[in-house]
């Protein structure tokens, strides 16, 4: 069969081949800047926007970039970050979800709840957080999967039953709270969740290990498609790549080793937050999960073109149920990890501003609000970077009114950037 | 020049007849595809191109009538059933993902991995839990990218750049080239394809024709929906003419041409003018 295809083409038949298997290192980084060029520019804006915020708002307040203030922006970026991931996934179905400030909520106020009653109610007191932090995961999970059945089965838009959802899970944990106002957290677990660190040499350990992980992969994967004679990354970019991040861990790992104690006198405080170990964790397994994963292709494919998926066999609504567990399970970790950080749960959990910070932080992370495309770190970045202005702004004590408006010009001025790249890409026939 | 026409053909439908309520849309209508040829429906807009495809893709069933398929009788539920038994379709819009490279695109579906081959109809092997965990271990990106690579290099499809570009980056025609590799990726026995010059320059139509040629040169059987007689009459071995869901005729493209063609599709050819009883 294959030798009848024609031979006349036969010269530049193996032309696409031949592009595939070579690739030398300025081959890679002209192919790079033509990707910039033509609007693919990834994360590069957040990175001047994370140097401009740290700019400004350090000739503005000598603390901002201190360790000790550093390492606090880490603590309060972690719960939106969180949040942000499952906002990611939402975001690249091409859809939205309003609700995920309160049901984070509902996981933080089920698991401070449930730990109380451990310690008042004789029947409950063989529960611990190993079975309370599960129990909540499952309800925020549940949650997410109620939002999709409904979203799924009627055909509404996400908009329209999450903004439902916003509603009424806000009224369930007013009524769960109750009139106590606040529920507060005993249990050492959960409230050593936002403020453990490691020590020093764990910091090191966890960073490098970070570091060589990544490394390892993008050889091995360089190493196989050369083998199998597909355009491979050249191994000197692989290298500078982790010069330039075993810097920035080396970097980071110092700033977390810094002593950050308020005075000399007091007891030395050092290492890295816990929770940023766990960040990083979660933004590994999602990474793998949105990017090398069969479930993560489809959600990629439902937010190009839905009818695509569909027709490639793609079981198209069971992808976007999943996808709101998915958010419904981060939403709930984040709210423990919100809980934890206040060592207690209010009325007000999940509400102000921390949908709008979600929402902001994915987007400014690069994920686009029209489906399809965007990565899990944006989530990360974008939080850092929410997290860093609200920071800042605290420092420099100015009122809420001005910090709303200063971050809702940050997420303004994210969307714009996003619009921006995807005409840029349209330009240059990349739509 | 053996004649092709000889022996059995790869899908044939015998008498077929599919009706929308009161709109009769086909009526008893014989239509064979033998392998390496290209064979183009034609016809005016309602005259059955449409229904008669779908039917054939189990997107629905037909009425009355039989599906033969390499000669044995099949009845095809399903786009899948349809798949498996070596039929694809490429529909206008191509169904592609913009956002996703050219390789996640032919493969969207049925990606490769665990070590198992992507084949149609492979995940329906698999049973129980084994297949939902199949869904979070990791894609053998490597074995696609090479099989996307040399299907693409067979059809001699040479003006991508890069098979991990995203498809929003590729011309219309390049785009056209990567829907009809990915019906060819499986086996394909069988391909039809939905008007794939409209919207086209003259250059790309020229690069999608040639590949179409080169998809009969490969033993397929090809079917062209096309409106454009001057494409059809530059690729297909044979012309089937539709009216008003009724078949007119099949000519040989040797034995006619566009004046008698457009005949057929305007007025019709035989004694009666079909659908005048009614």
């Amino acid at each position: 069969m294959s030798e009848n295809v024609n031979t006349p083409d036969a010269p530049v038949q193996s032309a696409l081949l031949a592009s595939q298997s070579a690739q030398s290192p300025t081959e890679f980084v002209s192919d790079a800047l033509r990707r910039v060029r033509s609007g693919e520019i990834g994360t590069l804006p957040i990175i001047l926007g994370l140097i401009i915020i740290g700019l400004i708002f350090q000739s503005l307040n000598q603390n901002f970039l201190t360790p000790r203030n550093l390492v606090n922006i880490v603590i309060q970026m972690a719960g939106i970050a969180t949040i942000a991931y499952g906002m990611v996934f939402i975001l690249l179905l091409g859809e939205i979800d309003l609700s995920a400030g309160y049901v984070s909520a509902i996981g933080g106020v089920t698991t401070a709840i449930l730990l109380r009653d451990s310690l008042t109610n004789p029947a409950m007191a063989w529960m611990n957080e190993w079975s309370v932090i599960p129990v909540a995961l499952l309800a925020t999970t549940a949650i997410g999967f109620l939002h999709g059945f409904l979203i799924t089965t009627f055909q509404l838009p996400s908009f329209i039953v999450t903004l439902a959802g916003l509603l009424a899970w806000n009224g369930v944990v007013l009524m769960i709270v109750g009139d106590g106002g606040t529920v507060n957290i005993q249990n050492q677990f959960v409230r050593n969740l936002a403020s453990d660190v490691q020590t020093p040499f764990w910091t090191w350990i966890i960073i490098l290990l970070f570091v060589a992980l990544i490394t390892a992969l993008e050889f091995m994967k360089a190493a196989s498609r050369r083998k199998a004679g597909l355009r491979a990354k050249p191994a000197s970019i692989i290298i500078a790549q982790t010069v330039l991040m075993a810097l920035a861990g080396a970097g980071v790992a110092i700033l977390f080793n810094a002593n950050r104690a308020l005075t000399e006198a007091a007891p030395p405080q050092a290492g890295m937050p816990t929770i940023a170990v766990i960040m990083l964790g979660l933004l590994l397994v999602l990474t793998y999960v949105a990017e090398n994963t069969r479930f993560g292709r489809y959600v990629y494919a439902v937010g190009g073109n839905k009818e695509a998926a569909r027709r490639a066999g793609i079981r198209v609504e069971r992808i976007r149920i999943l996808v709101y567990m998915l958010m419904g399970f981060m939403a709930g970790i984040g709210g423990i990890i919100l809980a934890s950080r206040l060592k207690s749960v209010a009325t007000d959990a999940g509400g102000g501003n921390l949908l709008l910070y979600v929402i902001a932080a994915a987007v400014i992370g690069g994920t686009s609000l029209f489906g399809g495309r965007g990565k899990v770190v944006s989530a990360v970045l974008g939080a850092l970077v929410v997290a860093s202005v609200e920071n800042g702004m605290g420092l420099l004590n100015v009122s809420s009114g001005i910090k709303f408006v200063v971050t809702g010009l940050v997420l303004l001025a994210a969307v714009v950037i996003d619009a921006l790249s995807r005409r840029q890409q349209q330009a240059s026939g990349r739509r | 020049m053996v004649d092709k026409y000889g022996g059995t053909p790869l899908l044939e439908t015998r008498s077929v007849s599919k009706s929308f309520g009161a709109v009769q849309a086909l009526t008893r209508v014989d239509f064979d595809v033998f392998p390496g040829e290209v064979i183009a429906l034609v016809g005016d807009n309602g005259a059955g191109k449409s229904t008669l495809i779908k039917g054939i893709a189990g997107i629905y069933g037909f009425d009355e009538g039989e599906v033969m398929f390499e000669g044995r009788h099949v009845t095809i539920h399903s786009p899948r059933e349809a798949a498996s038994l070596g039929i694809e379709v490429v529909y206008q819009d191509l169904a592609l993902a913009d956002n996703l490279d050219v390789v996640a695109n032919m493969f969207l579906g049925r990606e490769w991995n665990s070590g198992i081959p992507p084949t149609t109809g492979a995940d329906h092997q698999i049973g129980g839990f084994k297949k939902y965990l199949r869904n979070l271990l990791p894609i053998t990106e490597i074995e696609m990218e090479k099989r996307a690579v040399s299907t693409l290099n067979e059809l001699a499809v040479t003006t991508l750049r890069s098979v991990r570009l995203p498809v929003a980056a590729l011309s219309g025609g390049q785009r056209q080239s990567v829907a009809i590799a990915k019906a060819v990726l499986w086996n394909s026995k069988v391909v039809i394809l939905d008007e794939p010059t409209a919207a086209l320059g003259v250059a790309q139509t020229r690069q999608v024709l040639n590949l179409v040629r080169r998809l009969a040169d490969r033993n397929l059987g090809v079917v062209v929906i096309s409106h454009n007689l001057h494409d059809i009459f530059e690729v297909a071995d044979r012309i089937c003419v539709l009216r008003l869901g009724h078949k007119v005729k099949t000519f040989k493209r040797e034995e006619t041409d566009q004046k008698e063609v457009v005949h057929a599709i305007t007025a019709g050819q035989l004694g009666t003018v079909p659908g005048m009883s009614q």
